[in-house]
């Protein structure tokens, strides 16, 4: 098993015209995963690698059963790329695109309470079922199939983990990248919570960054909930307070956001320590042979 | 974005929030006829991106127009030191003069969006002129929260709790309660990452206004507000970090060792300073180039490098997922085709289309230093930075 998406998912492309949206759309059927579906506004009826386009989600959805969504149209129109296919019932919608408004974020919060949707980012990699799916931006030979899963805040990061975890031989359940955002749609306690109940995932391997408190948030879920073992990193720890290091979440304010506080937290909740991010991969093998 | 206390108190009063009278002077000699205009008791307040101006000396009264030109005089033209600022410091281009207020109270209001409630939120607080986070740990019973709902807005009873909560006078709730209403709808037209008065007084006449004022804005929403875009001081930054916003690289900052970083994606980036410093080396600066498909940001990128004296080895680590290995190797070829760059240079790709970006290296006859992994070039780059990598 995997979490999230697996060989039956039935993807759709928002944004799938553009110049990423129609390069990652081949780079995802090149791995196996069923794109039925295109969305561009004024290019319905056309095709992109064999993909038919559509006007509206509604219409695509209509025809052609998809089940997940990945958005790569600019950040101006991205939360309404979301809206639309939260209102179409997608039950799970990728949103890549990076620079969102936070102010666009509280809307799309607002609306999507109480709606079956389930986002994942923005400002993320996407997620992989190595073997399966990919719906993401993430190179996909680096993978290989297996029990471990990933969840991270960062994009390259995560692929420099998981090209670690291969080297060793230790494959992915699935990887998933919640993006780098202040209010993303998923958190770590929300993709912790799904690894926990995968059968095929043994262990979990969780990259923070500094800013915000999501860390903390999943400590306190791994010290209550979870019986699996979790390797965590956390980057940023040279990163200097009150200074937006890339993403819109990583900003050091208050002693909770900074990398040492988040990795102790993680620590005195039973979660291993990787001592650098080069050795991330090495500290799971250790986890696993133990 | 950051922008002055002259400009915020603009735009609070644009928004109907009283603020003290006063107008902003760039030499001595302006300040001096501000404050006989205002006439009596005026303060003179150096502009700068950076809290604890007080203790620094950064503020001054002035009893006469004349004091006024000659403390003006002392702080334009030099470099304020505060807590929050570097060693060296922050220009100090402009004063904001204003006519001083018989403060009776001093509150605290401000509105944030509180990421993990998805929503913003008002605070408000009795403790005002402090330091708010040092407020929150010691007494966060003195913090009063009013969370706001997107589609209802900020509606005037949360203002009453508000108000009452801070012990106003009936007369107070009601003008305290509009100036709430004003700030949020500043805060929310004008895409405010912060909206913070402190402290927002109350005079010795009963009247409640802003005495001092910190708008920040959300970098991701500036495309929709040019207006507040082009309020932007460069020259309150660091040159460095001027310079590369200019040439189009948004995710720079200046750090204080000597090797020259270039990374594709935040966390990256943030891991690679770690690694650095964990191999006994320290990091020049964080920058994480982003998506990058054309090769001029990644020329840009080393334009930075060869001004930045501190700068004696180049580390690109790049694992290519949206952004192309192959493109990043061209901007690489092209940078050294462009400049004289007589740095060593460390690099390490991997992920998409990296045999390709290896290739164009090897052809381009560039001399680099080929790392095999993410410790490697951290190493490597460490060694190079000493002189001692051959």
């Amino acid at each position: 098993m995997s979490i999230l998406i697996n060989e039956k998912t039935r993807l759709l492309v928002q944004g799938i015209t553009g110049g990423e949206g129609s390069f990652h759309t081949r780079q995802c059927i090149e791995y196996g995963t069923r794109v039925v579906a295109g969305v561009t506004p004024g290019r319905g009826g056309s095709d992109v690698s064999g993909v038919p386009v559509f006007n509206t989600i509604e219409a695509a959805t209509e025809k052609t059963g998809a089940d997940a969504s990945i958005i790569f149209v600019p950040a101006t129109f991205a939360a309404d790329a979301i809206l639309e296919a939260a209102d179409a019932g997608i039950p799970l919608v990728v949103c890549i695109t990076e620079g969102i408004p936070i102010s666009d974020m509280v809307v799309v919060h607002n609306y999507l309470k109480g709606k079956q949707t389930r986002l994942i980012g923005p400002n993320c990699p996407g997620l992989i079922s190595p073997g399966k799916c990919k719906v993401g931006i993430m190179a996909g030979e680096i993978h290989l199939p297996g029990n471990v899963g990933v969840v991270s805040r960062s994009g390259t990061l995560t692929y420099e983990t998981v090209a670690q975890l291969t080297g060793l031989g230790i494959g992915q359940s699935t990887c998933v990248g919640i993006g780098g955002d202040p209010m993303p749609g998923s958190t770590f306690v929300d993709i912790l919570e799904m690894f926990q109940e995968d059968k095929d995932t043994r262990a979990i391997v969780l990259i923070g960054e500094i800013g915000g408190t999501a860390e903390q948030e999943a400590a306190r879920f791994i010290k209550e909930k979870m019986t699996k073992p979790v390797v965590a990193f956390v980057a940023g720890a040279t990163a200097p307070p009150g200074r937006r290091m890339g993403h819109a979440g990583a900003i050091i304010s208050g002693s909770s956001g900074t990398a040492q506080d988040k990795m102790a937290a993680l620590a005195a909740a039973g979660a291993t320590i990787a001592p650098s991010p080069a050795e991330i991969g090495i500290t799971m093998k250790k986890m696993l042979e133990r | 974005m950051k922008i002055h206390e002259y400009q915020a108190k603009a735009l609070l009063s644009e928004f109907s929030i009283p603020i003290p009278t006063g107008a902003v002077a760039t030499t001595p000699a302006e300040a001096k006829n501000i404050a006989a205009e205002l006439g009596g008791k005026v303060v003179i307040k150096a502009q700068v991106y950076a809290g604890g101006r007080g203790k620094a000396g950064g503020i001054k009264v002035a009893k006469t127009p004349e004091e006024a030109e000659k403390l003006a005089g002392q702080i334009l033209g030099t470099r304020l030191i505060t807590h929050q600022t570097t060693p060296e410091g922050v220009p100090v281009g402009k004063v904001l003069v204003e006519k001083a207020v018989n403060i009776e109270r001093e509150l605290y209001l401000s509105i944030i969006v509180a990421a993990a409630n998805h929503m913003p939120v008002m605070m408000a607080s009795e403790a005002g002129g402090m330091d708010i986070e040092e407020v929150a740990r010691v007494s966060p019973e003195k913090i009063l929260l009013e969370y706001i709902d997107r589609a209802a807005g900020f509606q005037a009873f949360q203002g009453r709790k508000l108000a009452y909560g801070m012990n106003l006078n009936p007369a107070q709730v009601r003008a305290g309660t509009s100036l709430m209403t004003n700030l949020y709808r500043l805060f929310q037209v004008k895409d405010c990452s912060l909206a913070e008065i402190n402290p927002l007084v109350v005079t010795a006449d009963g009247e409640i206004m802003a005495l001092d004022a910190k708008l920040n804005f959300d970098d991701n929403a500036l495309f929709r507000h040019s207006d507040i875009e082009q309020l932007h001081d460069a020259e309150q930054e660091d040159p460095l970090e001027a310079r590369a916003n200019e040439l189009g690289i948004k995710n720079y900052v200046k750090m204080d060792g000597n090797i020259g970083c270039l990374v594709n994606g935040a966390g990256l980036a943030m891991a690679v300073m770690d690694i650095i410093t964990h191999a006994g080396g320290r990091p020049a600066n964080f920058l994480d180039i982003g998506t990058v498909n054309d090769v001029s940001r990644v020329v840009n990128a080393f334009k930075i490098f060869t001004t930045d004296p501190s700068v004696k080895a180049i580390l690109v680590n790049i694992f290519g997922g949206m952004a192309r290995v192959d493109t990043i190797a061209r901007g690489i070829a092209e940078a050294h085709k462009q400049m004289d760059i007589n740095l060593p240079l460390v690099v390490r790709l991997a992920g998409t289309n990296a045999d390709e970006g290896k290739s164009i290296l090897a052809e381009s006859g560039i001399e680099f230093i080929e790392a095999t992994d993410f410790y490697d070039a951290a190493y490597k780059a460490v060694q190079a930075a000493k002189g001692s990598y051959k």
